[in-house]
């Protein structure tokens, strides 16, 4: 009896005792105490690598109110300095769930995470870290203008390719309509470019802006097939090149009429000058693109509504007379 | 004895043979070709006419994707194209070689008549009641429309259809905006022909009181006199003034007979009314 009595003792004991230490635990550390170490400009790594964080930048950013350990989690309940140098990676999903989990989806992530591909970008590749600020502000690297240099500074061929054609002509003139680097590729659920999915998703991608040429596109037997979900026809990015994109007008352009018996014969081997006469983007109303498609497009719009409305007619009196006569 | 319900005809004209042969072997084997290579073209030919449709690309992986489709599509089309050359070259061989009476002029011609405007007219009388029904000949004007309509059909959607199938090729006598005619006219024919067919045809040779569900003539070849009397008296007593009905007697079709053309005719008819029905959904909806 006096054996359990001792016990609950000794327990009750050891519970106030885990409250007290409780009460008395530091609160997480204040953006100030974290700055006594890195806000000095020669803060090092053993390895040289810079430790400082410039604080004027980071109440600039967006994330300017909140506090370090908001991010550096693992630090929230540090009671002394300094800090163990290797700390967990910060998790920007547990505030960004939904980019997160497109992110999560994408080709950058997958050559991170599953392919082991170091290069690969997380979220600090393109936004930044402790600099981060809105992608409507002029200085942000993902303010739409400088999206190709950001993109730009792993895929540089790319972003070379990019700067000459017609695209980056209007983002450089300021044109906010003009498609930079994430309107085509989206930007946390990049996707490999090969795969039929995208191929097919980006073809209405161009046709968020250029609606009508991709209209005149589906009529044709590209647009068809492609639009029933088949790629192995053209699409806008076969015939037009997709970074390097330029005006018809341009010799350079690979619908160019100096051009585009090339472009063409890509797919259609021995296509000549004749067969370049083809419409890609055909329009039956129009009289002046295309006389012989407007009079055919003139000539079954009187003879199928003609022959229906006949024929139905015909069948309907004669369905009406056979009921009247006993079915005969 | 036959599962097709026919409402009464009438009295069987006397002293004729109980069936008369209408359509000899090769008309038959001829429209089962049109027929299938016809519901063939269609199933594989609409998911890219209407490929915005949900349904498009079901019906186009029902035959392999758009590579399969496009296959089948081709073929159907091939054999489609042989069998109308086919029956082109045996019409002229009839006509001028072994030159038989009646296939170009003539009340057993597919040529039109002065009497099918007669006929149209007195049709035309009758359906709104202001007189009797009138009395046919060996082909009425809506079957010759028929007959002419698959044979502008498969010129036109053939022609077209070739230029598309080797655009290459085609582009050595053509412009290349010809692809573009050819894409476009392929297209508004073949809603043309589907209608025309899942509609008119369907409704005129088989579904229309008298008729329904279908005619087995095509099947089995032979009419019977009773329906010959009804339908085409005006037939029924040429062949009597030509001494020529006795020729043309022949047997009740066999039990077998009739039962292979009512199963190939549901089939037929089933698969077209459900194609119809998927372009009216794509239309409507």
């Amino acid at each position: 009896m006096w054996i359990r009595l001792l016990c609950s003792v000794a327990l009750a004991a050891v519970a106030s005792v885990g409250t007290a230490a409780a009460q008395t635990a530091p609160k997480p550390p204040a953006n100030d105490d974290c700055l006594a170490c890195h806000g000095d400009p020669s803060t090092k790594r053993d390895d040289g690598r810079t430790l400082a964080v410039d604080a004027a930048a980071f109440e600039r950013s967006t994330h300017g109110p909140m506090a370090c350990v908001d991010c550096h989690a693992d630090l929230a309940k540090l009671a002394e300095f300094p800090h163990e140098s290797k700390l967990q990676p910060v998790k920007c999903g547990s505030c960004h769930d939904d980019i997160a989990s497109k992110y999560h989806d994408s080709i950058h992530a997958w050559a991170k995470e599953k392919a082991g591909l170091i290069g690969a970008p997380s979220c600090a590749n393109c936004h930044g870290s402790h600099d981060i600020r809105p992608h409507t502000d002029a200085a942000s690297r993902v303010y739409r203008a400088r999206v190709p240099e950001t993109c730009g500074s792993c895929h540089a061929g790319v972003n070379e390719k990019f700067a000459t054609g017609v695209h980056a002509a209007a983002l450089k003139k300021g044109n906010s309509q003009a498609p930079s680097c994430a309107d085509c590729h989206t930007a946390h659920g990049v996707q490999r470019v090969d795969s039929d999915t995208w191929k097919l998703k980006v073809t209405g991608e161009c046709g968020t802006c250029h609606a009508q040429v991709v209209e005149s596109f589906r009529r044709t037997f590209h647009g068809k097939v492609t639009e029933l979900g088949f790629a192995s026809v053209a699409a806008c990015a076969d015939c037009h090149g997709a970074h390097d994109i330029l005006p018809a007008r341009d010799p350079k352009s690979m619908v160019s009429k100096a051009r585009l018996v090339e472009t063409c014969g890509r797919c259609h081997q021995g296509a000549t000058e004749k067969f370049v006469a083809y419409d890609p983007h055909p329009d039956p109303t129009s009289y002046a693109r295309s006389p012989v498609l407007w009079w055919a497009n003139r000539f079954y719009w009187l003879l199928i509504p003609g022959c229906f409305g006949f024929f139905g007619l015909h069948s309907a009196l004669w369905f009406w007379r056979s009921r009247k006569e006993g079915g005969r | 004895m036959t599962p097709v319900s026919l409402a009464p005809l009438g009295e069987a004209p006397a002293a004729a043979p109980a069936y008369v042969r209408r359509f000899d072997a090769k008309t038959r084997a001829l429209h089962i070709v049109v027929m299938t290579t016809f519901l063939g073209l269609s199933a594989t030919g609409m998911p890219l006419l209407f490929s915005d449709a949900p349904w498009a690309r079901a019906v186009a992986t029902l035959f392999g994707g758009f590579h399969g489709a496009g296959l089948f599509h081709r073929a159907f089309g091939a054999v489609l194209l042989g069998a109308v050359v086919f029956h082109l070259g045996d019409v002229a061989w009839r006509a001028f070689v072994r030159r038989e009476r009646g296939i170009l002029w003539g009340p057993t011609s597919m040529m039109p008549q002065p009497r099918d405007f007669v006929d149209f007219y007195r049709q035309m009388k009758w359906f709104v009641g202001a007189g009797p029904r009138p009395s046919f000949e060996h082909f009425t004007y809506w079957e010759k429309f028929d007959y002419w309509a698959v044979l502008w059909g498969t010129a036109i959607m053939g022609a077209a259809g070739l230029i598309l199938w080797f655009p290459v090729a085609a582009s050595r006598v053509l412009p290349g905006w010809m692809f573009n005619v050819a894409l476009f006219v392929h297209g508004a024919e073949a809603t043309l022909a589907i209608g025309f067919i899942f509609v008119v045809h369907f409704f005129n040779g088989h579904l229309r009181p008298g008729k329904f569900p279908m005619d087995l003539v095509i099947f089995t070849g032979a009419v019977s006199s009773r329906e010959l009397a009804h339908e085409r008296a005006d037939e029924l007593a040429r062949l009597r003034r030509e001494h020529a009905l006795a020729a043309y007697g022949v047997g009740e079709p066999a039990p077998s007979a009739i039962r292979r053309g009512f199963l190939i005719g549901t089939m037929a008819l089933s698969i077209g009314l459900a194609l119809f029905a998927l372009i009216v959904y794509a239309v409507v909806r």
